[in-house]
């Protein structure tokens, strides 16, 4: 257990140090400010107008911008210090494997975890101190965001966990991670939508709503969504309305997005030799 | 019991392609240095990294320090060893003094302990620098001072002195010296051969994978056999001729320094007549400077070399 934190301790150091954190918290300030504000200038008005309309928005923003960090923050993790050597050391320490991979994890989740503090909180402070509104609900409503977008951070760190323990090269590892991005972010949308319309409806229609569980980025929209009540779901997310919209499955669905990867991470790690 | 540190028992490693590490059987003591020789590729990393146990061999079995090693597990045994990899570089963007106190924190050292180190590698005056700053000889100290930590009980350095100056071998050297005298088994890995040989107690050389000699260095030499190689100076050829003659001892003629003010007459004969040659010449007149040189590691590591090379050309 105390291995663990001297390991996060250092990660989440080395982050402040190099200014991950600083930098992350910095672009979720001004996106979060950037939507509050001119989030509805397209119907004419500028200021702070509806929290769900920016949530909603920014919702989608972070849908894209916090797995591209993640990985970004994440994927260097263990291919750097096979390549310079310091992996093989630690593993002569008396550290495990699963040490050495939770403290990773926790000290690289901290900052992710620290910059949407920061980065969702201060603007949700700002809001409710310049602008005539409910402060309960906006600070409630900010704190699950905040959650939320911890949690989608998580999982897209386990994910690049998989990525920086399998390769034996960084250029590789940043490669893969931005095709994971893409796949995931872009690309299963797509498909999904694309699948559903080819079949005409002939795929089970209780299935349908869990493919949406196959993507962790989907499940966090459906999740952002449930939070501030919207009424209409827009695009794909449309079928997450037949059942699989519950808060609690939903939650544990994210969790589990962060389980599997690190347990995965886990079991890669034990079997990978270090041959140089 | 406990006095063996080491013990591999047919031990091998094989990777899909490459044969790494033929069936091999060895053991170190506790308070002893081993040297262990051997050009690229002969297998040493591998056999370091299996005793280390971050490899797991292929059959066999490896102890080290009483204990089977299984490489994702914290065991804390591992507190007793010290392991300077070769080209480790370390975290660049961290001091000399943060790299240390993090490993020291690992292996449940204070940082009082790890502060000491830097001064006895001397590099006290650069640990506030970060590493990249560093020269490849500091970095070098640095992986030395964490090897050290915690008075091991084995200790596995890999080209431990490359990059080094003559002071901080010296002061390295010195260091093996002390823990090994506290009863710390060290394996040396190294093809910089000079300057190791005083300090190991037994020498092991490796070639593709195979072992091709393993004991202390004098008995190395005496299986060997090589020629000792004589320098006189005030005697001339037919002098020592004569006089080698009585003895009935047979000696080969080495083609003597050009240029020199004492001309040196060079031969080399075989080590068991050694004392004897010695006996007579030292007796005579003109005698102004007798020098023998045995055999260096170097001679015997491709010695061994050669042997095996040739046997396998049968």
């Amino acid at each position: 257990m105390n291995k663990i934190l001297i390991v996060a301790q250092k990660e989440f150091r080395d982050g402040t140090r190099n200014r991950w954190t600083g930098a992350i918290t910095v672009i979720f300030i001004l996106m979060s400010l950037g939507l509050a504000y001119f989030g509805s200038a397209t119907a004419g008005v500028l200021g702070f107008s509806s929290l769900e309309s920016t949530l909603v928005s920014l919702a989608s923003l972070c849908v894209m911008l916090i797995p591209l960090i993640a990985l970004m923050l994440a994927y260097n993790c263990f291919v750097g210090e096979l390549e310079q050597g310091t992996l093989l050391l630690l593993m002569t320490y008396p550290l495990s494997n699963a040490q050495l991979l939770l403290g990773k994890f926790s000290g690289q989740a901290a900052i992710i975890t620290l910059a949407s503090v920061l980065g969702f909180g201060l603007p949700a402070i700002i809001i409710c101190l310049i602008s005539d509104v409910d402060v309960a609900s906006v600070l409630i409503a900010f704190g699950q965001f905040i959650i939320l977008a911890s949690l989608l951070g998580w999982v897209f760190i386990a994910l690049a966990y998989i990525i920086s323990i399998s390769v034996a090269e960084k250029s590789k590892a940043a490669g893969l991670a931005l095709i994971v991005w893409f796949l995931f972010v872009l690309v299963f949308d797509l498909v999904l939508m694309a699948i559903l319309v080819a079949s005409e409806g002939n795929i089970n229609e209780t299935l349908v709503p869990f493919l949406l569980w196959v993507n962790p980025t989907d499940v966090f929209r459906i999740l952002v969504y449930t939070i501030i009540g919207a009424e209409s779901y827009s695009g794909v997310l449309q079928i997450a309305e037949n059942g699989a919209d519950g808060t609690f499955y939903l939650f544990s669905v994210m969790l589990l997005w962060v389980a599997l990867p690190l347990a995965c991470s886990w079991w890669i790690f034990n079997k990978k030799e270090l041959s140089e | 019991m406990n006095d063996i540190a080491v013990e591999l028992t047919d031990v091998c490693k094989y990777y899909p392609n490459v044969n790494a590490l033929h069936p091999l059987n060895m053991s170190v003591k506790a308070g002893e240095v081993l040297g262990l020789f051997g050009h690229n590729g002969a297998g040493k990393s591998t056999l370091m990294k299996l005793i280390l146990g971050v490899l797991k061999p292929s059959g066999g079995e490896v102890r080290a320090l009483g204990h089977c090693l299984r490489s994702n597990q914290a065991h804390d045994y591992r507190t007793l060893f010290g392991y300077l990899p070769e080209n480790v570089s370390f975290y660049e963007h961290l001091t000399g003094r943060e790299v240390l106190h993090y490993l020291a924190k690992l292996k449940g050292h204070n940082k009082a302990q790890a502060d000491n180190l830097l001064d006895e590698v001397n590099l006290s005056h650069a640990s506030d620098r970060a590493v990249k700053t560093y020269s490849k000889g500091m970095r070098q100290r640095l992986g030395l001072a964490q090897a050290f930590l915690g008075q091991p009980k084995l200790l596995i350095l890999d080209e431990p002195t490359v990059g080094l100056d003559p002071v901080a071998t010296q002061d390295f050297y010195l260091t093996v010296d002390r823990l090994k005298s506290g009863g710390c088994a060290v394996i040396l890995c190294s093809h910089v051969l000079p300057g190791v040989e005083h300090h190991i107690d037994r020498a092991m050389i490796l070639s593709k994978g195979r072992k091709l000699a393993l004991g202390p260095l004098a008995e190395l030499r005496a299986k060997a056999n090589l020629p000792i190689e004589v320098s006189v100076s005030g005697l001339s050829r037919s002098d020592i001729e004569n006089q080698v003659n009585i003895l009935g001892k047979p000696i080969d003629w080495l083609p003597s320094a050009a240029g020199q003010q004492n001309p040196q007459n060079r031969f080399t004969t075989s080590a068991e007549h050694k004392l004897d040659i010695l006996k007579t010449l030292s007796s005579a007149d003109n005698l102004q400077d007798l020098h023998i040189k045995l055999p260096s590691l170097e001679d015997l590591y491709r010695f061994y070399l050669s042997d095996f090379n040739s046997a396998k050309g049968v």
